[in-house]
């Protein structure tokens, strides 16, 4: 790297790298896009917003309170942000485990996509730990706190940041023209693969375990033994709702990067993944309603709380699985996204009672977020945005990858 | 679901201990036969309610004096600035003090709940928190079944508050400092079996005066504040969902199926991976 004339990037002709990386950082395409426009300001303000955070301690811009000391930074950006990245491991288990390869166009998408919703949402973490600079703790060894799922979960939330670094980085090497860099990477894919589902299994269902302890405050609609099996099973369509919705967008924002080929391959992709969330969903809901049955809350649905949970329950669990199937049979598109847009909303409702709404929910005064906190959430997705655009305009994400890649397997 | 559940936890169970994180799940283990662990032993029909101890306690740990006073009726709560309250109750018996403030527990969920060992079950007995590795998430918050930690959310460097039972003191084999202040010698401390001894011998001795329950000797799997109280602790706002095994009991069952998930589900996906490696091609005419 010290000297300028020297370059790993053959197929830039002998420019240097940093030349390559000056015009790689440059925007483009327009810049009054619609979306740059909303996000933009959001984004300053936000920042503005985590300064005086920084600066005046949490409680100047949240509203969190004694009785309820995790708000929307944990139960939206965390909790729920999380589930929905759950489409990589799911997706990865599906091609490289039952070698699915019907849906390989789709796997590098997804795995960025996690990937990036990680690198944010424990991001988000940091702005809510009300001591940062303590963050290495856990990590360096002086302080294992191993009987805390909190522990396990921080630990599994980096290693699979780097499982999901591995597998996305072979993209990285196409971009960089790093041949034999794209040689080794590539070959450990199915190690980081096999690692990551390995560790969103745990992680994905320790999310739930985290609450396990809460067992007196949170609504007994919501809390049972199970959570951490529920969340596990509900991270599976979450995730490929995510994906169906993500590939929505990406195919009408992106769709001169994406090869006639793949284009038609959309419907056979959504159809079978309408399948599969229908088939999880089915299992989801059977799960709650033994859960259900065993907790003996009879009484509790005729209550105000009962209402919304059969409100979650029926409008979010069951409608959208029936949507699936019956959109899986008729092989309805439109019908699918409309299925994963109700399923998401069904997560985020999922998440936020548990961590949120029936967290404490006797309390006289209950939390709602302060409009700060909501920008602070909306600056970290859409950044979150921009870097997934970023990346996709430059590596082959939705692109083929350039031959000599595609002809070294 | 039920038998799923069963050998899902028993091939956890004899996986997980034998590994290394089972085994330093014990951080929060029970009380041990060895070192005793101390506690501090609060008989409410001895309280009068002077709030000496409170202001003593705000003394020692550089907190502002507690400027409210304790009416009858009237709820105060510990905060960031208040580490333990006197409350005035009206009951079946006509007005009872009730002091509130950290449970000391023997198996602390706030404790196991920590993910760098900040809140600390002492040997001694007393749980700490500290505050060089503390990083805030507040989880101990979360999981404390008696809602004791407090979080400095005005602050740019925020402590955890709660009670620490005077740990400095307890070393130097002082009595904390609420003890000493009492004029009416409500809070007693010693170790916890003593102060159990005492305790039954109180209401051996005078059961009229007292309801027959210790408050502590079971709650939450034990804890080393005790009480003592003339009517059913009901009336003076306990919360009476608070179960009497230990609450780092209920994730356990989670955290020992870790280890084997970590051996076999690898494993597993091995397996598959081998298996299918051959169907590639058939699979890819397949849908
Ligand atoms: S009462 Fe709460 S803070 Fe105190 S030791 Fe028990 S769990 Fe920890
Ligand atoms: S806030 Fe501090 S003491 Fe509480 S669990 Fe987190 S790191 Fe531990």
């Amino acid at each position: 790297m010290t000297s300028p004339s020297y370059s790993i990037v053959k197929d830039n002709d002998g420019r240097s790298i940093w030349s390559f990386f000056r015009s790689e950082l440059r925007p483009k395409g327009k810049w009054l896009t619609p979306f740059n426009i909303v996000s933009i300001p959001i984004m300053l303000l936000g920042l503005g917003i985590i300064i005086i955070r920084f600066a005046n301690g949490i409680g100047s811009v949240t509203n969190l309170t004694q009785e309820t000391p995790w708000g929307l930074w944990i139960g939206f950006d965390v909790v729920t942000g999380v589930a929905f990245a759950g489409g990589a491991y799911v997706l990865t288990f599906m091609v490289y485990i039952l070698k699915m390869n019907k849906y390989h166009s789709i796997v590098r998408i997804t795995v960025l996509n996690g990937c990036l919703a990680y690198v944010f949402y424990a991001g988000a973490l940091l702005l809510d730990l009300g001591r940062p600079w303590n963050v290495i703790n856990p990590i360096i060894g002086n302080s294992f706190g191993t009987s805390s799922v909190l522990f396990l979960v921080a630990w599994h939330f980096m290693l699979y940041m780097m499982a999901e670094l591995i597998e996305f980085s072979p993209a990285i090497a196409e971009w960089l023209g790093a041949r034999r860099a794209h040689k080794i990477l590539s070959g450990i894919t199915i190690a980081a693969v096999i690692f990551g589902i390995t560790l969103s299994t745990l992680h994905q269902s320790g999310l739930g375990a985290l609450y396990l302890m809460a067992k007196d405050k949170i609504h007994p609609l919501w809390y049972s033994e199970f959570i951490p099996i529920l969340f596990l099973v509900s991270s599976i369509f979450a995730g490929l709702s995510m994906v169906i919705f993500e590939g929505t967008i990406s195919r009408k924002v992106f769709s001169h990067q994406i090869s006639k080929k793949n284009h038609h391959a959309e419907k056979g992709i959504l159809h079978g993944l309408s399948k599969i969330c229908a088939g999880a969903m089915f299992a989801y809901f059977f799960l709650q309603l033994l859960v259900f049955i065993h907790g003996k809350h009879w009484d509790l649905l005729n209550t105000p709380m009962g209402y919304w949970y059969l409100f979650e329950m029926i409008g979010f669990v069951l409608l959208p699985m029936m949507l699936f199937y019956y959109s899986y049979r008729t092989n309805n598109i439109t019908l699918i996204r409309v299925a994963a847009i109700l399923t998401m909303l069904g997560i985020i409702l999922n998440r936020l009672n548990v961590s949120v709404i029936g967290f404490n929910w006797d309390t006289p005064v209950h939390y709602i977020p302060s409009w700060m906190e909501i920008v602070v959430t909306l600056a970290v997705i859409f950044t979150e945005i921009w870097v997934f655009r970023w990346v996709i305009n430059r590596m082959p994400v939705l692109r083929e990858s350039p031959s000599w890649a595609r002809n070294e397997n | 679901m039920n038998i799923n559940r069963r050998i899902f936890f028993k091939t956890a169970g004899v996986i997980g201990v034998s590994l290394a994180v089972g085994s330093t799940l014990g951080a929060a283990s029970p009380e041990s036969g060895e070192i005793e662990f101390r506690g501090i032993l609060y008989d409410s029909s001895r309280c009068v309610g002077c709030q000496e101890c409170e202001k003593a306690c705000a003394a020692a740990h550089e907190l502002p004096e507690p400027q409210d006073e304790v009416k009858a009726g009237v709820l105060r709560k510990t905060s960031e600035t208040q580490r333990c309250v006197v409350n005035n109750y009206n009951t079946s018996k006509g007005e009872v003090f009730i002091r509130k403030q950290c449970m000391h527990c023997n198996e602390p969920a706030c404790a196991a709940a920590c993910l760098t060992q900040a809140m600390y079950k002492t040997k001694e007995g007393p749980v700490i928190w500290r505050e060089e590795k503390c990083m805030g998430c507040r989880y101990c918050m979360v999981s404390c079944p008696f809602d004791v930690p407090k979080f400095e959310y005005h602050s740019a460097n925020p402590k955890i508050q709660k009670c620490d039972m005077c740990y400095e003191r307890i070393l130097k084999g002082d009595k904390p400092t609420c003890v000493n202040a009492c004029p009416g010698e409500a809070l007693v401390s010693g170790t916890r079996r003593e102060l159990i001894a005492e305790a039954r011998k109180r209401i051996a001795e005078t059961p009229k005066a007292y309801t027959d329950q210790i408050y502590g000797e079971s709650t939450a799997g034990g804890t080393g504040y005790l009480y003592l109280s003339p009517v059913p602790f009901n009336e003076l706002g306990f919360n009476p969902k608070i179960q009497n095994s230990s609450y780092p009991e209920l994730s356990k069952g989670f955290l020992y199926s870790v280890p084997s998930v970590f051996v076999l589900l690898p494993t597993l996906l091995l397996g598959i991976h081998e298996a299918t490696k051959n169907n590639q091609s058939k699979n890819e005419e397949n849908d």
